[in-house]
């Protein structure tokens, strides 16, 4: 690991990254995400975690507005999502996200996968988005692999072009919506090593995850969801040792019970 | 376990075996036929059963064909010229109906002193496509693409340059309108005026902007009318102006059916309903008879642009239902990484969705193609001259009256040599695309 990965996280700033209050989504008449205020400051890294169904996966599609919320307000780094399309890809632009299922777009190479989204969104001129992305390659040590295609590649380095792909367009904040899920067992280390190197140098990070260890190495909050609603949050250690709501003890011990 | 055994279990190589060739009988011809012709009881007596029927079938075509006379002027000639050289009962081909009638076979009544300009009309359509179908032909082939349709027109229609060239400097406007305006941040503005300064163009200044530029210049090809193409080169403008035409329209009406807005996917869908649901010797009446009805009186619209219009129409809705099919074969992913990376809409279909899904609807776009083509012979039934109404007026005349299986064979190899061509491109081009697995 690099001495970036080393150190510890810098600290968690006052400067607001997110700010949703009174949140409501329904798909249909199902009502999948109910009153959520969640406060996220520049620099933090928050793990969220929960059952499957208890909505962690759609409220962080919300804040880039993969889905679309129905009451409340999502404010991302000073701009309301609303209906608005300009809006939206501002938000889109300045916000990263990787995907459980990789998302890599078959049809590019690894590099012009890194490079599509800076030259038409950013209008970086191609050169020098061709630099950037190796280096972001570089960082999530695939470098060599920038000419092949997605399907060319493991889960693993697949899972880490996406990363690359998202760094690329410098944002602010970034979003992993179950990142090692689909992943086997040896490849779930490399890219959460990437993760945590990511971590230390300071982005803001919001993970639906279920990798504990990940969330003990960097999280400086954890937060657990069920039935829609944000049931407990706290720091990682006080989480884990000292869970207060009974909900969060049942999943704790059968998550970690084996 | 005892010592002994462990003693014979462990093993080590010391030599290498060398790689040798295999049994004579696992290799070339002989294994060929012995696995995929002569592999068991059933096999053998299929096989058995095709090559009697290959015979069955070939052993009087082959002779007949072979035998054929080539030069002749008339039916009767050609049986003399068979009775001199074989035995009386002996059957053989007349290709001389080829040779003698050609002319309007390919060109139809189309000038005799002018058939150079429709295989140069299709040499310039050729090159116009190549850069577009071969990605690694060199990519200022494509200057000449958006040049090109202006100028086969001029080819084939004959006229003034003058016209086309007027006609096409409203397009350079519409789209010079459109990106300064688009630039400048005015994007409803910029699709009006990009829409309606051409139009008012092509309305009020390019007739009179033409006929002065002809009065300069007088640059001029011998006029042709549309009633004047026929034969093949009829069926290959209406084929090649249906499949250039009805792919980007067929890929709008893709789109569109799928888009989120209501009234657009409902327009898409009821016009690919309807227009799939009725056929296309109807749509061919239509543009024939009844279009002239709705269009201002006294307007006399080109009988073969509106079945070239028609024809598109038609198979843009074919197309877009092929490649809808390509649309909905793209995981869902695809299309929330492009919206997670912030590309526009049509940033994310143009860079993204279609390459793909274009790609995965090759097969099927191909199979609309060679139908669009292969329908292009409807255009018989109203009056229109392609090959089979030329070969049945050719039949008519007094010389030939009586002929029939030369025509119709020569008719229909030409087609399948056109179809079998594109058939294989298709299969090449699904190749090169090939990316490893997903």
């Amino acid at each position: 690991m690099t001495d970036a990965a080393l150190a510890a996280p810098p600290p968690v700033t006052e400067e607001v990254a997110v700010q949703i209050t009174k949140m409501n989504k329904w798909y249909g008449s199902f009502h999948v995400l109910r009153d959520i205020d969640l406060t996220v400051y520049r620099g933090e890294r928050i793990v969220i975690c929960g059952p499957s169904g208890s909505g962690k996966s759609t409220l962080i599609r919300c804040i880039n507005r993969l889905e679309e919320h129905q009451q409340g307000q999502i404010v991302v780094d000073g701009t309301e999502l609303t209906s608005n399309l300009r809006n939206v890809d501002k938000v889109r632009s300045e916000v990263g996200m990787v995907f459980q299922h990789f998302n890599l777009f078959p049809h590019l190479t690894v590099l012009e996968n890194c490079t599509l989204a800076p030259i038409w969104v950013r209008k970086v001129p191609k050169r020098e988005a061709e630099e950037t992305a190796m280096h972001f390659l570089k960082k999530v040590r695939i470098p060599e692999q920038a000419a092949k295609y997605p399907g060319q590649l493991s889960g693993g380095q697949q899972q880490r072009v996406a990363i690359a792909r998202a760094l690329c367009m410098r944002p602010k904040i970034m979003l992993f919506d179950e990142p090692t899920s689909a992943l086997d067992p040896e490849m779930i280390k490399e890219v959460l090593d990437t993760m945590i190197e990511l971590a230390r140098e300071g982005m803001t990070m919001l993970c639906v995850t279920h990798e504990m260890g990940f969330a003990q190495a960097v999280a400086n909050r954890v937060i657990f969801m069920d039935q829609g609603q944000i049931v407990e949050q706290n720091t990682p250690r006080e989480f884990f040792n000292n869970p207060q709501s009974e909900r969060t003890k049942l999943f704790l011990s059968q998550i970690l019970g084996h | 376990m005892s010592e002994l055994h462990a003693q014979t279990v462990a093993q080590v190589r010391d030599t290498m075996l060398p790689p040798v060739p295999p049994p004579r009988r696992e290799t070339g011809a002989i294994r060929w036929l012995r696995q995929n012709l002569f592999s068991g009881p059933l096999n053998i007596i299929l096989t058995v059963l095709a090559i009697w029927l290959l015979w069955v079938a070939l052993r009087d075509v082959v002779p007949w064909a072979w035998r054929g006379v080539w030069r002749a002027s008339s039916l009767n000639e050609c049986r003399a010229i068979r009775d001199q050289l074989y035995p009386e009962g002996t059957s053989a081909a007349c290709w001389a109906v080829l040779t003698d009638r050609w002319r309007q076979l390919v060109f139809g009544f189309y000038p005799a002193s002018q058939i150079w300009r429709p295989p140069l009309a299709l040499v310039v359509f050729l090159l116009a496509v190549s850069p577009i179908l071969f990605a690694r032909l060199p990519r200022r082939l494509l200057w000449l693409t958006p040049a090109a349709p202006f100028l086969i027109f001029w080819l084939l229609w004959g006229g003034t340059i003058w016209g086309p060239v007027a006609a096409a400097l409203g397009f350079a406007l519409g789209v010079a309108a459109f990106l300064a305006l688009s630039r400048a941040r005015y994007p409803i503005l910029a699709l009006l005026a990009g829409i309606l300064l051409p139009v008012l163009y092509w309305s009020f200044v390019a007739g009179p902007l033409a006929r002065a530029l002809a009065g300069v210049a007088p640059l001029a090809l011998p006029a042709v009318a549309s009633k004047d193409f026929g034969g093949f080169t009829l069926s290959i403008i209406i084929g090649l102006s249906g499949i250039s035409l009805s792919l980007p329209l067929g890929v709008l009406l893709a789109l569109g059916r799928r888009s989120d807005m209501l009234i657009i996917s409902k327009a898409s869908v009821f016009y690919i309903e309807v227009i799939r649901g009725v056929p296309l010797i109807v749509w061919l009446f239509v543009a024939q008879l009844i279009l002239n009805y709705f269009l201002p009186r006294g307007t006399n619209f080109d009988l073969m642009l509106r079945v070239i219009i028609m024809v598109t129409l038609f198979a843009a809705a074919y197309i877009a239902e092929v490649i809808r099919g390509g649309l909905a074969a793209l995981p869902r992913g695809q299309y929330e990484a492009g919206d997670a990376l912030g590309l526009t809409y049509w940033q994310a279909m143009q860079l993204i969705v279609l390459p793909q899904a274009l790609k995965i609807s090759i097969p099927g776009i191909v199979n609309s193609f060679i139908g669009l083509f292969k329908d292009t012979t409807l255009v018989s039934i109203i009056a229109m001259f392609d090959p089979i109404r030329m070969a049945s007026s050719i039949r008519a005349t007094t010389a030939w009256g009586g002929i029939y299986w030369e025509l119709y064979v020569f008719i229909g190899l030409t087609f399948w040599v056109f179809c079998f061509s594109m058939s294989r491109y298709s299969i090449w081009l699904e190749r090169r695309l090939e990316r490893g697995h997903r």
